[in-house]
This record gives structure tokens, sequence and C-alpha cells, in this order.
């Protein structure tokens, strides 16, 4: 076998395990409120659901959609069938496989980004769900360290703190097509500050207008 | 035994869904790690990026676990475990249980103890996001095959391409974050946090470069954004005031 078709083989594997844990990760979700509700015999009815639903599967249907259509390319399918079942998409799983493609000097799209990409989100994962797992087990001796308001102002600015170093590591990588993006979004964000609670809506609108403007550089040969 | 939040078999069933999302998450990392050594990639390279990952994820799972917190005082333990162990976010989680309470006229600030709207509240957590999973599910095939033609078409436009969608979605985040500078000092707080965590990168961009400490390559974005965190709690407290 060739060193292509080995490659080519792996990714046609990646996406039948992802599919097929996928839904096996699926049932297992739905299984909880039915499990639940065969238990305790405690069916909620269409209505309840539906209006609760109402406020937010508009939004969240849309956002996941599109977080799908940007990020499922970004992380590759590995990193993509294993990102979205495992959750927090941007504040940890791209970032994290972003800062290991950019240590290990890979690229996005190519055979050895995308592994390195399942590799760091991977780990991400279990990462998670390990300090998830202790936290909740030490709660009760946490719970006054994590809540207290010495530390509140640390976990409000995560994102900013996240940001400020991974938009460092990309405007040096390319800035010229950083330029406008960044200047449409400071121009949007300060116009409308009552967007910052929709900002995973502007991240695939930020997606398309870089994209815009990159073609048009790269067309008029800026990006050479 | 009566319902409560805590009851035993909710732990099981969010135990379950762990091991499972767990396992998964070991199986993926297995069959990358092997098919990164088969394309030549050192294993030197690959330990590296491993310990950096796991030091990155552990102040935003902390960040996550603050979301454990909040949530299991209203629904319990098990339930916001399972949540935010897979597939949510609280940026998400909360909302959804917020509106599924409004739905029902139920109070935010007290442990649920009536299975019917702890059933209505999992259910609208649970369908409320399987949107982004479905696309995965069904469609990420097909975008592989679409970028293929890209990448084959146009290599350097491929590359480019990638590039634009990740700076895309930081331009937004950074955007966001000045979002609140018109409320005076305090609104430029993060904007502050920003550019410290920018400076810290940029600082350990040079020492790698002109020292070559090659090393804190993998440690630069885990120490702009822990030192970043650090120093918003100063920041804050200087200028809200409180000493």
């Amino acid at each position: 076998m060739t060193k292509l078709q080995a490659t080519q083989n792996y990714r046609d594997r990646v996406h039948v395990w992802g599919r097929v844990s996928l839904a096996l990760a699926l049932i297992m979700f739905i299984s909880y409120p039915l499990v639940l509700c065969i238990h305790f015999d405690a069916w909620p009815g269409w209505w309840p659901v539906f209006k609760g639903l109402l406020g937010v599967a508009p939004i969240y249907w849309t956002v996941g959609v599109i977080e799908a259509l940007t990020f499922g390319p970004m992380l590759g399918s590995g990193g993509a069938y294993l990102g979205f079942v495992t959750g927090n998409l941007t504040a940890m799983k791209v970032p994290a496989a972003i800062r290991a493609q950019q240590v290990s000097k890979t690229e996005a799209n190519t055979p050895e980004g995308e592994v390195i990409a399942t590799i760091a989100i991977a780990i991400s994962s279990i990462v998670t769900t390990l300090i998830l797992l202790i936290g909740m087990l030490l709660l009760t001796q946490l719970q006054p360290v994590l809540e207290s308001p010495l530390l509140a102002p640390a976990f409000d600015n995560i994102l900013p703190a996240l940001f400020g170093g991974l938009g460092v590591v990309f405007i040096a990588k390319a800035w010229k097509i950083a330029l406008a993006p960044i200047a449409i979004m400071l121009a949007v964000f300060l116009l409308f500050p009552q967007l910052a609670g929709a900002v995973s809506v502007l991240v695939p609108v930020s997606a398309l207008i870089t994209l815009g403007f990159s073609r048009i550089l790269y067309k008029k040969g800026y990006l050479d | 035994m009566d319902f409560n939040v805590n009851h035993p078999l909710f732990f099981a069933l969010a135990g379950l869904v762990i091991i499972f999302v767990l396992g998964q998450s070991i199986f993926f990392l297995i069959k990358a790690y092997q098919e990164a050594r088969r394309l030549g990639l050192a294993s030197k390279v690959l330990r590296k990026v491993m310990a950096g990952s796991a030091i990155f994820s552990v102040a935003p799972a902390v960040a996550i676990l603050l979301g454990l917190v909040t949530l299991s005082k209203f629904l319990g333990l098990p339930l916001p475990w399972m949540r935010l162990s897979v597939l949510g976010a609280l940026t998400y989680e909360l909302p959804a249980a917020t509106s599924a309470a409004k739905a029902m006229d139920i109070p935010l600030n007290q442990t649920v103890t009536d299975p019917q709207v702890y059933a209505t509240i999992t259910w609208v957590m649970t369908l409320g996001i399987l949107s982004g999973i479905l696309v995965i599910l069904f469609f990420q095939k097909k975008m592989e095959q679409g970028l293929d033609k890209v990448k084959n078409k146009d290599q350097k436009w491929s590359q480019i391409m990638m590039d634009s969608l990740f700076l895309g979605m930081i331009a937004a985040f950074m955007g966001m974050v000045f979002s609140d500078i018109r409320s005076g000092l305090v609104g430029w707080i993060p904007v502050f946090v920003m550019a410290f965590s920018a400076l810290v990168m940029m600082v350990i961009g040079l020492m790698v470069k002109k020292l070559k400490w090659t090393w804190l390559e993998n440690y630069a974005m885990p120490l702009s954004m822990l030192s970043a965190m650090a120093f918003a709690i100063p920041l804050t407290s200087w200028i809200t005031g409180n000493h």
C-alpha cells in the first residue's frame, strides 16, 4: 500500500468510527431524559417542552448548524467527530487544536495537521472530564474557592485572556488577512454592544467576511 | 426511592454517558497517534503536543467546573455534570435551563423537586443542542470532500482559506472584548486583560526566537492565558476601587 493510499484509508475509517460513535452518543444523550421519564413515570407533555425549546432552539439550532459548517473544516474530520460530542468548542477545543498545530508546525487541512488536531481535542476532552470528576467529588471543599469574589475577575475574563494570546499568534502569521475582519468586528461591537451575547452567531459572519477579503487580496496578488 | 435531583439513577446514567465519551476520546487519541507516527511525526513532537494540550485545557476546564457549581444548585449534580463533561458549554446550558424554567414559571434559585419539571428541563437541554451533531454526523464527509477539491485545485488558496476561517473566529471574539467600553473604565477591563495576554505572548515569542528557548513555545498559550487571568484580579480591584 502506498503512503497516499494508507492516508486515505485512515481518513475513510475516521468517518466510520466517527459516525458510529456519534450515533451511539446521540442515543445515550437521549436515553438520559427517556429513562428518567420511564422510571419516574413523569412525562412532561409536548407543550412545556415545545415552549421551553422555543426559547432556545431557534438560536441554538442555527448556531449549531453554522458552528458545524465553520468548525468542521477547521478541526478536520477526526477532531470534528470528537469535538462536537464533547462540546465547549470556541473556548477550548478549537483553540487547543490551533495551539497544537502551531507548536507542531503543521497546518489545518493537511493529514498531519488533522491528526494533531484530533490528538489535541482528545487530550482536552480527557482533561476536562477528569477535572469535572475530581471537582464534583470535592465540590464541598472547592465551592468556596471557586466562588470566592477574589477569583471572580479571573474567570470573568477567561475569553479575553485566551484570545489575546491566540490573536497574536494568528496576526503574526497572516496580518494581511487579519486587518479587515478585526476592524469590521471592532466597529460592529462598538456600534452594537448588545451583540456581545450573540458572539457565536457572529463567528461565521466574521469568517465569511474574512474569506471574502482574503479572496480579493489573493486574486490581486497581495498574499504572495 | 422518591424523586430527587441527585437520585443514584441519574448518577449512573450520567456516569455511563461520560465513560462512553471518555472511551471515544481515548480511542480517537490512540488511532490518531498511530496515524501521526505513520505519517512520520516524531513521538517527541507528539508527546510535546499532548503535554501542552493537557496544560492548556486546565484553565478552561476549571471555568467549566464553575458552571457545574452554578447549575448544580438548581438541577442537582448529575445532569450538569453530564451536560458539561460532554456536548454542552455553560453558554448554552444556562440559557436552555432558564428558558425551560421560564416556560413553566419555575424559579431558578431553588432546587427542582418535581420530576415532571426536571424531565421537561432535561428534554429541552437535550433537544436544544442537537443540530451541530446532526450536521457533523451527516455532512462532515461531504465537507471534507469539498475541502479536498479546493485543495487539489489551488493548494495556496486552501491554506489561506483555513487561516481566514481561524482569523474570522478570532476577530469576532476580539471585537466582542470591546463591546463594553462605553460603560467607562470598568468596561475596559477585558480590553486590558486581552492586551496583557497579547503582550505576554509577544514576550514569549521573542524569548523563543532570540534566546532559542524553544521548549517555552509549548507553554506559550497557557502562560499568556493564566497570567492575563491573574492580572485581571488586581486590575479589577484597582479599577472598581475595592482594595
